[in-house]
Parts: structure tokens; C-alpha cells; sequence
């Protein structure tokens, strides 16, 4: 049993919670993720890890409530258990010296892309964060994301806060300006990922995704996290998260990943009762 | 042994007790177990069978070297309790073994009874007394040793694993057994069904072993969580890999990535380790599709065919590129699936599989073929037939192709010999890998194999292991 040592709500359906888990705690780097089984009849559910204090033993995670398990995450108070949590699972992020990056977030990928974020500003790279939401009350991170950036670029949708728009908008700006970009990284939903990397293609700089394909095992035992990479089969819980995001088949991910909308609902419909 | 095979010629046998099970019609809508198992009647009156010979061929056909005459004398005087007690001292898990050992290729398949008729159910037997002992709630850990001042810890929680801890335990050793799934027992939960091996059976075992004084620790992921060079720093003076043979295997034909194809990998796992088939009561979801083909002919492909039956499917198809003499399946297996429906489609190969707009699968292309020359295997290799190309209509196809060698831990171990394949280098007879102290067994060692290989190579290790640890400072 792994305990909740802390909560947040960050946004109406964003929450964030610190994890007693000392083993993993000692382990994780930027990038990497985490399986957790809510109870006997739950299911294994990924989710990064979004910071881990080495000597305190935690590591926190930040979930958007999508479906049944993310929604009973979102109900846990402090000092209650969660049965397991595995990890730390998958490649963490390449932290090198790069020169000028762009960490884009997208929706809850904010909260996922800030301790890579953090990581690379930590090496000695210029950074600019871009970070968009559908609206100001599902921004998150803002705050953490401006003190590890040498600039934040804040949209949303529907201009509630910041720009008005999607992410890859300034991104474009910012590739036309013709100042030299280095590396690009971008994580959010698997949508957004896509436009971002059609965005950068043509400038051919590097832009690296973190893939969320379905995933049951996480070990690299059963397969459904397979994603198409530059005409490969990867599985996405051990080659990945993170691929290049020019070589990765897009729309497959996408389609793959309603093969359980309709059990999904049904989930759903056994907590709202 | 001569004169026990005249004995047995002389002495009429009688045919073996037959075990009751669920009729197929009944069972195809449960997921309960489909033999039944004996009374406490006919277990004595089957191992009344046994001739009791001085020098028993059976136990040379068992890897984990259980006295069977012994065990079955102690059956037939209905001595049940002591009958558990002898097989358990070499044996940690008999109510698995004898559910799910080839017994037909092992221990029966030496039995001088055989010879003439059926051999002695020594595999029904020894359920029946692994059942019986957990029924009558009188399990009993052995005495614990005296405490020997080592430790060995063992990675994966199989038939392999679990044999090599339990086996240093009862030596006094303290034994950590290390798995990454939230629950112990490797292919045995994950892989085979509920209505094989109910799952039940399997954790009273596992319980078993960790009251043999294992300390079992799941979720931990070695290679991620802790590497092995780090386990040993950390003091551990041996360690022993048993995780198995887990990659999914694919066939790289076009389709591949529509949604409703899966390894049967996954199919399984969510059907058994998540109890996807009790979905919504179990979170975990799994498709309930009407019509499934199933490539391959091993155990893995039985398992799934079946198991795609009790989930409601109409049509089962199991699609074989050979004849039905080179299925590698256990003979009982195919028979099982046949009685419940399963629509046999051999000397048949997919080429390809077909999807609809939304990206589902919807047909499987496949050619007829034909056997030619004896290959590698000494099978006849199967070839394709020009033109024979036909499609079966489906909405689910699971590839039940065998696994591979799942790399994660071994690429994270430096100086671990891997062969060609990536499967672990070890020797046959101490396990030993070409690291000091780190020994391998089972599937990772000799690809995919059978409960009762595994276990056999967990008892050698267990045994070097201790040899090197007594010799060691
Ligand atoms: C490696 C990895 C890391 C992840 N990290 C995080 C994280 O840090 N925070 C986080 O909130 N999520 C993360 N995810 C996604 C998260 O696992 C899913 O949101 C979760 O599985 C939803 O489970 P559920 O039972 O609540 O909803 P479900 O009932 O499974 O899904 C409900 C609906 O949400 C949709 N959906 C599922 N996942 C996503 C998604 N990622 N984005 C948009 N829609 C989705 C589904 O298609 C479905 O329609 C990660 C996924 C992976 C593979
Ligand atoms: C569906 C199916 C049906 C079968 N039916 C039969 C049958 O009827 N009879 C028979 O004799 N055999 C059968 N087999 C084969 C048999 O189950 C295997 O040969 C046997 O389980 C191998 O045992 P093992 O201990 O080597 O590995 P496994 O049983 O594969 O166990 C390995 C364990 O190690 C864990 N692990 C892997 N990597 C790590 C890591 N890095 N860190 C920690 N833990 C790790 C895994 O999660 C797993 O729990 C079947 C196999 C399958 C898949
Ligand atoms: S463990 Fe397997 S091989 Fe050994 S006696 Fe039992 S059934 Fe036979
Ligand atoms: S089981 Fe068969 S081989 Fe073994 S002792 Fe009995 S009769 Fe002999
Ligand atoms: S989640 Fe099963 S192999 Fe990746």
C-alpha cells in the first residue's frame, strides 16, 4: 500500500497528489512514469511522474479526471492508500545541453512537461515554454513553468487567459522569426502532439513527443501500447514514452486509442451510480 | 525393471478412474474449472493402480523429483495428509502441477502401466492431494531452519522462481522474491485461465511459499526499480532471474494496428491477472466480440480460443499454418476446444488483415497451404498455395504466435551472456550465467517450455546456489 501524504486541486478536474513511495522516489528522472492500481478491482493506469523528492521519499502526480479511475484518484484524501505503484517505468527524457529549446504542454501535458522543463533550464539551455489550455481554468503549472523558463507563452482556446489560440501558433511565430531552434519538446494530447510536429517538420528541428497509447502491463509483456515509429513497431512503455516525433504514426495512436470508449462509458456509468 | 514389466503383464489392470467434469455445453458460459477432480474413494481406488515398482520409472520423468510410489501408497491407505506432506517436500506447488504439467510427456509417460493401458493418474493424484490438504485447512509450513546468514534474491515470481525461493528458504536462507506485477505467479495468473488453474489455487500456493519465510515484494520492476548490480551491493549474495519469456510476438503482416487485434498476451492478461471478464464489476475492459480467429496451435492458443468462447463469441476460429498432428498443444487441450466449438481452420496462413473506416479490423486474409520438405524441426514445412487466398470475416483476431525474450532486464544487466535470440545464457545443470553468483532458469533461459521445465531448473539452481553460497566467504 502506497499512501497520500498530500492533495491539490489545480483546476476543476485537474488534482494533484504526493505519493509515499520512497523506492521510487530514489530512482525516477524527468520524463518517466509510473503504474498505479487503485484497488483490487482496479486497473493499471499510467501516469508520469510529475516531481519526486529523493530524500522525503515521494514522488507527486498530476491527473486530469477523463474516465472512472482518474475520477476515484480524484477523490482520495490525504493519509488514504492506493493499493499499487509501480515504477519507475520507461526511457527518461535525454537532458543535455541543447542550446535553445521549446518545451510546449498542452492541457494536463503541462504538468507532465514541467520537470523536463525544469531539467533542461538546469542544464544551461535557453528555454521557451509555450503552454495552452482550453481555458484559463484548465491552465496548471503556470507559475512553476515561468520561474524554469527564460520565457512562458501562455494560450488558450478561447483567450480566457493569455493568447487567444492553440500552441502551435506562436511555436510557428517563433520558427519564422528564423532565430536557431535546437530541440523541441511537446506533450500533451495525442492531437496536439501531431499539429506540433506538423508545425516543426518543415523546419526540420528535432521534436521530441511523449506518446500516452493504452497500456495494461507496462513491463513489455502484452503489446497494446504499440505505436508505428518510422515504420517500426515500438511499444510505448519500454522504447518510450518519448519518440521523435517526425518518424511516429499519428493517426494510429489516435485511432488506437478509442478501442474502449464504449467500455469506458460503462465504467464511468458504475460510479456516477 | 524387467520383471516389474512381466508383474505388470501378469496383473490385470483396471482401467483408470475416470475424473468428472463440466459438460462442454455447460461450461462454454462459466469460467469455472472444467475437471472436477476425484472423491477421496477414487483417488484411493486409482492409486490402487499403481504397482508400487522398486525401481519407478515415473519419478525419473519428474523434474522436481517427487517420490510418486510413495506419495500414491500413502493415497490408497487414504493417508492424505502425509501423501501432501512427502510431495511437498520437493514440490512447493502440486495443486498447479497436477493441473497443468504435460504428466502425458513426463511422469505418466514412464509409467509401467502404460505399458499395457492408461498409466496411473499421477497428475489427477497429486491434485487431488495439493486439494484435499488445502480443502481440510491443514497446509503446514515445514519447521524453519536454522538461519543461514546469506541472501539470495530471486527475480520473478513463475514456476521458476517460486521453486528456487522456496527451495533456499527450506535451506535457511533469507530469500526476497522480486516481481513486477502486482500479484506472484508469473504465466500462472496472468497466462493461464481461471477455468485451467483457477486463480485461487494458485495464491493458496504462493501463501505457501511466503510462509516458508519468502519475503515476496511486487511491483518491483528489476532493471527500472533495481538493477541486479545494485541488488548485489546492496547484499544480496546470490540472485536467480526467472522472468520468464514475456514479449508478445507479432506477425508483421499488414493490419497489425487496427484496433481489435492484440497478442493473446494481452487478451489473456486482461481476461485472468485483471479479471477483465467480471468487466464492470473488474475496471479493467476487454472486448466481447462475436467473431474471433485465434492464429497459432500451442497451449497459448487453446487458452485463448477458449477463453474468447466463455466471453460470448459465436465464432472461434484457431487458424494453423500446419496439419492438426503439429499442433503443440497438450492432445486434452485440443480436445477441449474442440467439444466446445472451436472451428479448426489448419494448413492455413493470414497475409494480411483488413479494417474497416473507423480503423477496426473487419476480415483476415489468408492462403491455404501445403506440407513440403521436413524444416529445421523436423516438421513438414508448411508452404503457400498460389491463388488459394480467401478472407474470413472477424472483428478480433489475437495472435497466439509464441513470445520472445523480453529484454528489459537483461539489457540493463552488463556482462549477462545472452544468446542470439536474447535469451539468457545459462548452464544446464547449475544454471549459472557468465556473471559470479547470478544464476537463470526457465523460459528466459530456454524459451517458452512448460510449468514443470521451469521448476526443474529452479530445484538446480536452488541446489548450486546453495553449493556456492556454502563454499563462498
Ligand atoms: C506513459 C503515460 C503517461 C501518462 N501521464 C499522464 C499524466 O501525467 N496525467 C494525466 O492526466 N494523464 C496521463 N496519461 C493518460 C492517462 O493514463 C489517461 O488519461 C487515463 O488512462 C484515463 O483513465 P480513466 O480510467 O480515468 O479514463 P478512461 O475511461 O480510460 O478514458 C476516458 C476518456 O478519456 C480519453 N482519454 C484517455 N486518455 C487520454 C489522454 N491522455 N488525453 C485525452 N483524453 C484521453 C479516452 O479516450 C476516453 O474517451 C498518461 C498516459 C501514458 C500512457
Ligand atoms: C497462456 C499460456 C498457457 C500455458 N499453458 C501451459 C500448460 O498448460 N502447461 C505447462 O506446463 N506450461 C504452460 N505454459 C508455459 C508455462 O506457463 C511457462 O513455461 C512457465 O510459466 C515459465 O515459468 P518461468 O518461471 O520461467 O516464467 P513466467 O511464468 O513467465 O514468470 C516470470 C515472472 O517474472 C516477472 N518478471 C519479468 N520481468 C521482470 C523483471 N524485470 N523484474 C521483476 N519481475 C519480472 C513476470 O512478471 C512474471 O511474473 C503456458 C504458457 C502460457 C503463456
Ligand atoms: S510435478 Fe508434474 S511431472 Fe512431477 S509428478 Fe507431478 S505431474 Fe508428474
Ligand atoms: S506410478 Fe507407474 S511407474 Fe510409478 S510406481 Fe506406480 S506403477 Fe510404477
Ligand atoms: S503496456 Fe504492455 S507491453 Fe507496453
Amino acid at each position: 500500500m502506497y499512501k497520500v501524504l498530500d492533495k491539490k486541486k489545480l483546476a476543476s478536474t485537474v488534482t494533484l497528489l504526493k505519493l509515499d513511495t520512497p523506492e521510487i522516489a530514489k530512482k525516477v528522472k524527468p520524463g518517466q512514469f509510473v503504474i498505479i492500481r487503485l484497488n483490487e478491482e482496479g486497473e493499471r493506469l499510467p501516469l508520469t511522474v510529475n516531481d519526486f523528492d529523493r530524500e522525503k521519499g515521494t514522488i507527486t502526480i498530476v491527473f486530469q479526471e477523463v474516465g472512472k479511475t482518474t475520477k476515484l484518484l480524484g477523490k482520495l484524501e490525504v493519509n488514504e492508500q492506493i493499493a499499487d505503484v509501480v515504477g519507475p517505468l520507461g526511457k527518461h527524457t535525454e537532458i543535455e545541453k541543447f542550446g535553445k529549446v521549446i518545451c510546449i504542454g498542452g492541457g494536463v501535458g503541462t504538468a507532465v512537461i514541467y520537470p523536463v522543463t525544469r531539467a533542461l533550464y538546469q542544464a544551461g539551455n535557453e528555454v521557451v515554454g509555450i503552454v495552452g489550455a482550453r481555458n484559463k481554468d484548465l491552465l496548471t503549472f503556470v507559475d512553476e513553468m515561468e520561474a524554469v523558463t527564460n520565457q512562458l507563452i501562455v494560450t488558450t482556446d478561447d483567450g480566457s487567459q493569455g493568447r487567444k489560440g492553440l500552441v502551435t501558433e506562436p511555436l510557428k511565430e517563433i520558427l519564422d522569426s528564423g532565430e536557431k531552434i535546437d530541440h523541441i519538446i511537446a506533450i500533451g494530447p495525442a492531437i496536439m502532439m501531431k499539429f506540433v510536429c506538423k508545425t516543426t517538420e518543415p523546419y526540420k528541428v528535432k521534436t521530441i513527443v511523449s506518446l500516452n497509447p493504452i497500456m495494461l502491463d507496462a513491463t513489455g509483456m502484452c503489446g497494446v501500447c504499440r505505436v508505428r515509429v518510422g515504420g517500426e513497431t515500438k511499444f510505448g512503455c519500454v522504447d518510450g514514452p518519448e519518440f521523435d516525433g517526425h518518424q511516429v504514426d499519428f493517426d494510429s495512436l489516435i485511432n488506437r486509442l478509442k478501442q474502449y470508449v464504449a467500455e469506458e462509458k460503462i465504467s464511468m456509468a458504475t460510479i456516477e451510480g | 525393471m524387467a520383471d516389474e514389466g512381466k508383474k505388470a503383464k501378469k496383473t490385470i489392470i483396471p482401467d483408470r478412474v475416470h475424473m468428472a467434469e463440466q459438460a462442454a455445453e455447460e461450461r462454454v458460459s462459466n469460467f469455472k474449472e472444467v475437471p472436477l477432480g476425484y472423491t477421496e474413494d477414487q483417488a484411493a481406488e486409482e492409486a490402487k493402480r499403481c504397482l508400487q515398482c522398486k525401481k519407478a520409472a515415473c519419478s525419473t520423468g519428474c523434474p522436481v523429483e517427487i517420490n510418486i510410489p510413495e506419495f500414491i501408497k500413502l493415497v490408497a491407505e487414504k493417508n492424505f495428509q502425509e501423501a501432501a506432506k512427502k510431495i511437498k517436500s520437493t514440490n512447493s506447488l502440486p495443486a498447479v502441477c497436477g493441473r497443468v504439467c504435460p504428466q502425458e510427456i513426463q511422469c505418466e509417460s514412464k509409467c509401467i502401466v502404460g505399458k499395457k493401458g492408461d498409466p496411473v493418474s499421477i497428475g489427477g493424484l497429486e491434485r487431488f492431494v495439493a486439494d484435499w490438504e488445502r480443502d481440510h485447512g491443514t497446509v503446514e509450513a515445514p519447521p524453519r531452519p536454522q538461519a543461514r546468514n546469506k541472501k539470495v534474491a530471486v527475480v520473478g515470481s513463475g514456476p521458476a522462481g517460486l521453486t528456487v525461493a522456496s527451495d533456499l528458504a527450506k535451506l535457511g536462507y533469507g530469500v526476497t522474491l522480486f516481481e513486477a506485477l502486482h500479484k506472484t505467479g508469473g504465466v500462472l495468473v496472468y497466462g493461464i485461465p481461471e477455468f485451467r488453474l483457477p486463480k485461487a489455487i494458485v495464491q493458496a500456493e504462493v501463501d505457501f511459499v511466503e510462509s516458508l519465510g519468502v519475503e515476496i515484494k511486487t511491483n518491483a520492476l528489476i532493471g527500472k526499480l533495481y538493477t541486479i548490480p545494485e541488488l548485489m551491493e546492496s547484499g544480496y549474495d546470490a540472485v536467480f532471474i526467472g522472468i520468464g519469456a514475456g514479449g508478445p510476438m507479432f506477425m508483421n503482416i499488414p493490419g497489425e494496428e487496427l484496433n481489435g487485434v492484440y497478442s493473446a498476451n494481452e487478451f489473456l492478461t486482461r481476461s485472468n491477472l485483471m479479471k477483465a471478464y467480471l468487466f464492470p464489476e473488474y475496471d479493467t475492459p476487454i472486448k466481447k466480440n462475436k467473431k474471433v480467429a485465434v492464429v497459432g496451435a500451442g497451449n497459448v492458443a487453446m487458452d485463448s480460443v477458449r477463453t474468447a468462447i466463455r466471453l460470448g463469441a459465436d465464432e472461434v476460429y484457431l487458424v494453423y499454418r500446419r496439419s492438426e498432428k503439429e499442433m503443440p498443444a497438450r492432445n486434452e487441450e485440443i480436445e477441449r476446444a474442440k467439444e466446445e466449438n472451436a472451428i479448426l481452420k489448419l494448413l492455413t496462413n493470414p497475409v494480411r488483415l483488413i479494417g474497416n473506416d473507423k480503423g477496426w479490423v473487419t476480415g483476415m486474409e489468408c492462403i491455404k497451404m501445403e506440407l513440403g520438405e521436413p524444416d529445421d524441426s523436423g516438421r513438414r514445412r508448411p508452404v503457400p498455395i498460389k491463388g488459394s487466398e480467401f478472407i474470413i470475416e472477424v472483428d478480433d483476431v489475437i495472435m497466439a504466435l509464441g513470445t520472445n525474450a523480453n529484454p528489459l532486464l537483461t539489457q540493463a544487466t552488463p556482462g549477462l551472456e545472452l544468446n542470439k535470440w536474447g535469451y539468457v545464457v545459462a548452464d544446464e545443470e547449475t544454471c549459472a550465467t557468465s556473471i559470479k553468483g547470478v544464476y537463470a532458469g526457465g523460459d528466459i533461459v530456454t524459451g517458452s517450455a512448460t510449468v514443470i521445465l521451469a521448476m526443474g531448473a529452479g530445484r538446480k539452481a536452488a541446489k548450486a546456489i546453495d553449493s556456492y553460497l556454502s563454499t563462498s566467504a
